[in-house]
């Protein structure tokens, strides 16, 4: 709103506050932040009147004392000695245990559903509308407390496995134990392991992180950037010359020779899971709380994950296939080259509120009893320490960073390929 | 915004009807319907049924109190809570009673500052297994896989019994009973733990409740009782007496059949201080003569509630056991009507 | 000339075409088996579709329907199929429907929720469908006050005085901002309501005509709410308020006021970062102490304020997807035109954003219903919570699948139809914009 004629600066009066639109927009401004800052106001003196009156003055002080409960699925050392802050730690790392493999399942099911809905297969396009439709319209709790009931009554006992006539077996080549308590993968074990790190001393947010894993990453990343450098000598050897040199076999050995020596030096084997006691003994257990969880989520996800990649592939007009096909170019390099890069700028930010989506229903744990951050801070520490307002306070601090911290980093990712537009 | 700024009104109209009086009491009494919290459904203890109808243990000591304070057993709100929301509920005054199956302990009583007017049900966390498992005792539980209900006392006495005993398990938290039960038919745990009377209830509704035993052990002491907001020790008297008298309806013989007989008049002064023919303990409570005997007549006495909900006549076939009048052995006992 | 051996003199007849290429073989050979690939493809689909039905259409169709409890279902199952697994007992659902449905709203009074849902549907019918005569619009600017009334019964005056407090507020909005200048207006009609709905409205209708003529329906409290009912209140309510509070916070993240827009963005993005549950849980647990010492309202109303709060945030976000999809020219011929803001906004700029907003509030209402379902976490009878309460039943513990197929089954309807509503509804506007 500019103004073109100077204004009379003395001629300022207290009725132009509500009618010149340059004072205007203070006016309201002001009223706007003296109304928020007064209800901000009463409901914290309201809070502080009525804990002061229940005698439960705000104080953090119960996070450092013993939980008394213990937890089983954890991807740290923890014992009901802990403290509530450890069990905490525990929860937030499960939370984000859950929506990696979520984010990660729900993406390749719903890529792989969006593209099949738009398959040349009557009968293929129909399942996957069947399964979009029935995931997208029931809601997600459903689908998880669906999942466990499903896990626990489709699956073996431990039982079944167990004596002469056993009715279950491990599967793949007596390697996996699928039971309805869970799913007992074999383990990576070294036998002349070099240890493991020991991170923030005897704090509650200590975790060990085993060398061992160190040095395989830090191999495996040297191994590739090898491997990236004689593709790029190949590339230039092309550009100058014409003639690629042949080089995936040195690339191959490169990448695989040192990974091994490496693995054969620590003395790499695999635990396989046993039936001991009650209970398979050894490997990998995976809850079956983690994996109702998981495949709950990512099956829900990634119906509508499904329908955001089907949408941005149709939204790629046909001009482009013809232009790309006019060029000379073969149908995968069309996709590789032409759609997909298109449509991953219109896929990418539905994709990014549908991780956030996934995150946050996350905290639906407590409904099949897999100890994520709502099922220990918001649950039993809540629960047994009666600190609600604390509780209900960190559990959303929580939430609210890991949040941020993925749109975060994906709004930067999607900035990075975002075209530039006039 | 209409509909919220709607909703506001009718929200401060609720208030103003509900925030005037001072005492619980007060408020039960000008609001002409008692707010009880339950649990969201539990065999025996607290259930609706397909009219919405509650009915169950603890759900017999709310409309007794109802019946003692407003003259109508019926006129109880049913609040369900979960281990979660009961002790905000409470605290808030959104609900006047808790009768939800709530273990007595130092913290609660002190720390969450609520008055736990007496006990109820005598319980404690027991274990069930199938008889196939061929585990007789707690302490041959090494390694099993246990079924918990989740946000209540008995995740902590697990651990504690387990640590003390130098044994591992691995908990699997559940949120209801109902999943709890689930889980442990088809065999995701061994052993389920809860409260014995929970695990005599569920075990009651299985298609075969012989093939699975409770074993001898009991890690804990659960009493269950219910509770008031610390502070209004006029309301906590009167569920206490209420309770009281109930109890002391059963030792002293008077009966839901018999009360209106008895309240003519009998040679037994404490019977006609009870019902009110004798003294004045109405009075001292802030209720009319007739309180106790309204009480009574709802369900009964203690025991004709034990018998017509949890009792050995019904599925769940509770024995009376520690739950027995002291004079049969048991733990329940009332002070004297005095 | 005449080295050519031949010349067709004639066209020949228009022939059939061959039988692989039209009718049922050609449609299966085109869609199913097109190649090798798109051939085993098809069977693997085909098994698959056995594999599920086999398995769940006995289920669902040998079933017992008449049963008094769990148990008597399973005898009957054994008698009849000699086998109690793989049978459906729906005489649960037989039992319970209606406690599905209404919660334990009293039954003589289940015309009211009934008459509700139907007015809903009739005074949303404007906004949903192009044809229908406009005057329905007046049913729809009263209806938030009939739904109240119409659930929680009470006296009609308390919401006719609400409601004549909002059009006091619009008059004076409308015959004083040419005297005292249009925010002058607001202030005014604000101040106006407020002395209304708290003085002379309780006053006038309340008691005044209130006494004389006592419209009054039986009043049920909102602990009676359950079931289908209290998923589908929570989320009409949720919606409707969500409204306006979204629109409000669209334009004030948009707009350049620099204070506005601060805490319009920090509410938005702080209630889209956390879980709905966690809101739940502060509406279970904290609502009650963050108002006045001795304030208490039941929960299903601080339930529908956390809802809607959360609602809000994300229809703000929906609205303002559809301004941001408005070409700039809108904006600045409104500019041209001389209209101030709010003449601009109501004129030109929301009935366009709304319009093209309107699949998306749609989805967002399909997410809220869905939603809704967490409710059962802190102990309200929605849909999922009775099936707890039911469960512990004697006569019905230890059932399990068919009330979950029983929920979901009704969530797909409702939901499903919501869906395809908007799907048609995206199709329509897009015709409309080329």
């Amino acid at each position: 709103m500019a103004t073109l004629t100077d204004p009379d600066k003395e001629s300022f009066k207290l009725s132009m506050l509500l009618y010149d639109t340059r004072y205007r927009s203070m006016t309201i401004q002001v009223i706007a932040l003296i109304g928020f800052v007064s209800i901000v106001f009463w409901l914290i003196s309201n809070t502080i009147t009525n804990l002061n009156n229940l005698g439960k003055p705000v104080e953090f002080g119960f996070l450092f004392e013993s939980s008394s409960y213990d937890i089983n699925q954890r991807l740290v050392e923890y014992n009901s000695r802990d403290s509530h802050l450890r069990a905490s730690f525990v929860g937030v790392l499960n939370t984000l245990v859950v929506a990696f493999l979520g984010c990660i399942t729900a993406t390749i099911i719903g890529v792989f559903v969006g593209v099949a809905r738009l398959s040349k297969n009557w009968l293929v396009a129909r399942i996957m509308t069947v399964y979009v439709e029935a995931f997208r319209n029931v809601p997600v709790l459903l689908w998880i407390v669906l999942a466990m009931a499903i896990l626990i009554e489709g699956l073996p006992a431990p039982k079944a496995f167990r004596g002469e006539n056993a009715t279950a077996s491990l599967e793949v080549f007596d390697s996996v134990a699928l039971t309805n308590r869970g799913v007992y993968v074999p383990e990576p074990l070294f036998s002349n392991g070099i240890g493991d790190v020991a991170l923030f001393g005897q704090s509650s947010l200590r975790f060990s992180v085993s060398l061992d894993l160190i040095l395989i990453v830090a191999v495996l990343i040297a191994s590739f950037s090898v491997s990236g450098w004689i593709k790029r000598r190949a590339n230039r050897i092309q550009d100058s010359t014409g003639d690629r040199p042949t080089t995936w076999h040195l690339r191959l050995g490169v990448t695989i020779l040192p990974v091994a020596l490496v693995l054969w030096m620590l003395g790499f084997h695999l635990g396989y899971p046993e039936l001991k006691g009650f209970n398979f003994k050894g490997g990998t257990h995976l809850r079956n709380s983690l994996i109702a969880l998981w495949l709950a989520l990512s099956l829900y996800t990634a119906a509508f994950i499904a329908e955001i990649v089907r949408g941005g592939i149709l939204a790629i007009s046909r001009g482009q296939t013809e232009a790309a096909a006019s060029l000379g170019l073969r149908p995968n390099r069309i996709m590789n080259l032409v759609v997909l890069p298109q449509a991953l700028r219109v896929i990418i930010p539905p994709l990014i509120s549908n991780y956030l989506n996934l995150t946050k229903n996350s905290s639906l744990a407590i409904a099949v009893g897999y100890m994520d951050v709502t099922g220990t801070l918001g649950g039993i520490t809540l629960n047994q320490t009666g600190r609600e307002l604390e509780c209900i306070l960190l559990l959303m601090l929580v939430y609210l960073t890991i949040s941020l911290s993925i749109s975060g980093v994906m709004n930067w990712y999607n900035n990075s390929v975002k075209l530039v537009e006039r | 915004m209409k509909k919220s700024f709607v909703l506001g009104t009718l929200a401060v109209a609720g208030l103003a009807a509900g925030a005037a009086a001072a005492g619980t009491l007060d408020d039960v009494q000008a609001r002409g319907t008692l707010n009880c919290g339950v649990s969201t459904g539990l065999v025996g203890f607290a259930a609706p049924d397909a009219n919405g109808e509650w009915s169950g243990f603890d759900v017999g000591v709310c409309r007794a109190v109802a019946a003692a304070v407003l003259g109508d057993a019926q006129a109880v709100e049913f609040v369900p809570t979960t281990g979660k929301t009961r002790f905000t509920a409470l605290a808030s005054g959104e609900i006047d009673m808790l009768a939800r199956n709530t273990t007595w302990t130092f913290s609660r009583d002190v720390d969450l500052k609520f008055e736990f007017v007496g006990v109820n049900y005598y319980d404690g966390q027991g274990f069930m297994a199938p008889k196939e498992l061929g585990v007789s005792s707690a302490a041959e539980l090494d390694g099993a896989t246990v079924c918990i209900q989740t946000g209540t006392t008995t995740e902590l006495n697990l651990a504690d019994f387990f640590r003390s005993n130098n044994m591992s398990y691995e908990p699997v938290p559940i949120e209801t009973n109902a999943e709890a039960q689930q889980q442990y038919l088809a065999g995701a745990c061994d052993v389920f733990t809860t409260d014995a009377s929970g695990l005599a209830a569920t075990r009651a509704t299985f298609e075969n409740p012989g093939d699975h035993v409770l074993m001898p052990e009991i890690i804990s002491k659960e009493p269950l009782g219910p509770l008031v907001r610390h502070g209004d020790n006029n309301w906590g008297d009167v569920v206490r007496w209420t309770l009281n008298a109930l109890v002391t309806a059963e030792e002293l013989g008077v009966t839901s059949a018999n009360v209106g007989e008895m309240s003519a008049g009998t040679n037994n002064p404490e019977i006609n201080r009870l019902l009110g023919t004798e003294g004045t303990l109405g009075a001292m409570l802030g209720l009319d003569g007739d309180w106790a005997k309204r009480a009574i007549m709802v369900g009964g006495n203690y025991g004709e509630l034990f018998e017509d909900n949890i009792g050995e006549a019904t599925p769940i076939g509770l024995a009376r056991g520690l739950n027995a009048q002291w004079t049969d052995g048991g733990l329940i006992y009332s002070p004297p009507f005095r | 000339m005449s080295d050519q051996a031949f010349v067709r003199s004639e066209i020949i007849e228009e022939q059939t075409p061959p039988l692989t290429a039209f009718g049922l073989v050609g449609w299966l050979k085109s869609n199913l088996f097109s190649n090798w690939f798109n051939a085993i493809l098809t069977f693997i689909s085909l098994y698959f579709i056995w594999y599920v039905l086999s398995g769940v259409l006995p289920w669902i169709f040998l079933s017992v329907w008449n049963a008094g409890s769990l148990s008597e279902c399973r005898e009957i199952a054994t008698a009849t199929w000699g086998d109690s697994h793989g049978h459906a007992c729906w005489a649960v659902i037989k039992d319970r429907w209606i406690q599905l449905l209404f919660g334990f709203y009293p039954s003589e009074l289940y015309w009211r929720p009934i008459l509700a849902f139907v007015l809903l549907l009739i005074s949303l019918a404007p906004v949903l469908y192009t044809s229908v005569p406009k005057k329905i619009f007046y049913l729809t600017a009263v209806y938030p006050f009939i739904l109240p009334w119409l659930m929680w019964g009470g006296s009609v005056w308390a919401y006719v005085s609400a409601l004549l407090g909002f059009v006091l507020g619009y008059a004076i909005v409308r015959y004083t901002s040419e005297i005292v200048g249009q925010l002058g207006a607001v202030i005014l009609s604000v101040i106006g309501a407020i002395v209304w709905w708290l003085y002379i409205g309780p006053l006038l209708l309340s008691q005044g005509v209130g006494a004389i003529l006592p419209l009054a329906l039986e009043p049920v409290i909102s602990r009676d709410f359950g079931g289908f009912m209290l998923a589908l209140l929570i989320g009409v309510v949720a919606i409707g308020c969500s409204l306006p509070i979204g629109i409000v916070l669209a334009l004030g993240r948009q707009s350049d006021l620099l204070i506005l827009k601060t805490i319009s963005v920090w509410f938005i993005e702080f209630i889209r970062g956390v879980p709905l549950i966690t809101l739940l849980f502060v509406a279970s647990t904290l609502l009650n102490i963050f108002m006045p010492p001795g304030t208490n309202f039941d929960i299903i109303l601080r339930v529908m304020i956390m809802v809607t709060l959360f609602a809000s945030a994300y229809m703000a976000e929906v609205i303002r997807g559809g301004l941001a999809a408005l070409p700039r020219g809108q904006f600045e011929g409104a500019d041209s035109l001389g209209l101030n803001y709010w003449q601009s906004q109501r004129l030109i700029i929301m009935p366009q954003a709304l319009k093209i907003s309107i699949p998306g509030i749609v989805s967002t209402f399909i997410g809220v219903f869905k939603d809704t379902t967490l409710v059962s976490i802190i102990g309200l009878m929605d849909p999922l919570g009775l099936s707890q309460g039911i469960r512990a039943n004697a006569e019905w513990n230890g059932i399990y699948w068919e009330l979950f197929a029983f929920i979901a089954f009704l969530f797909f309807i409702v939901c499903f139809s919501m869906s395809r509503y908007s799907m048609y509804l995206e199709r329509k506007l897009q015709t409309d914009n080329r």
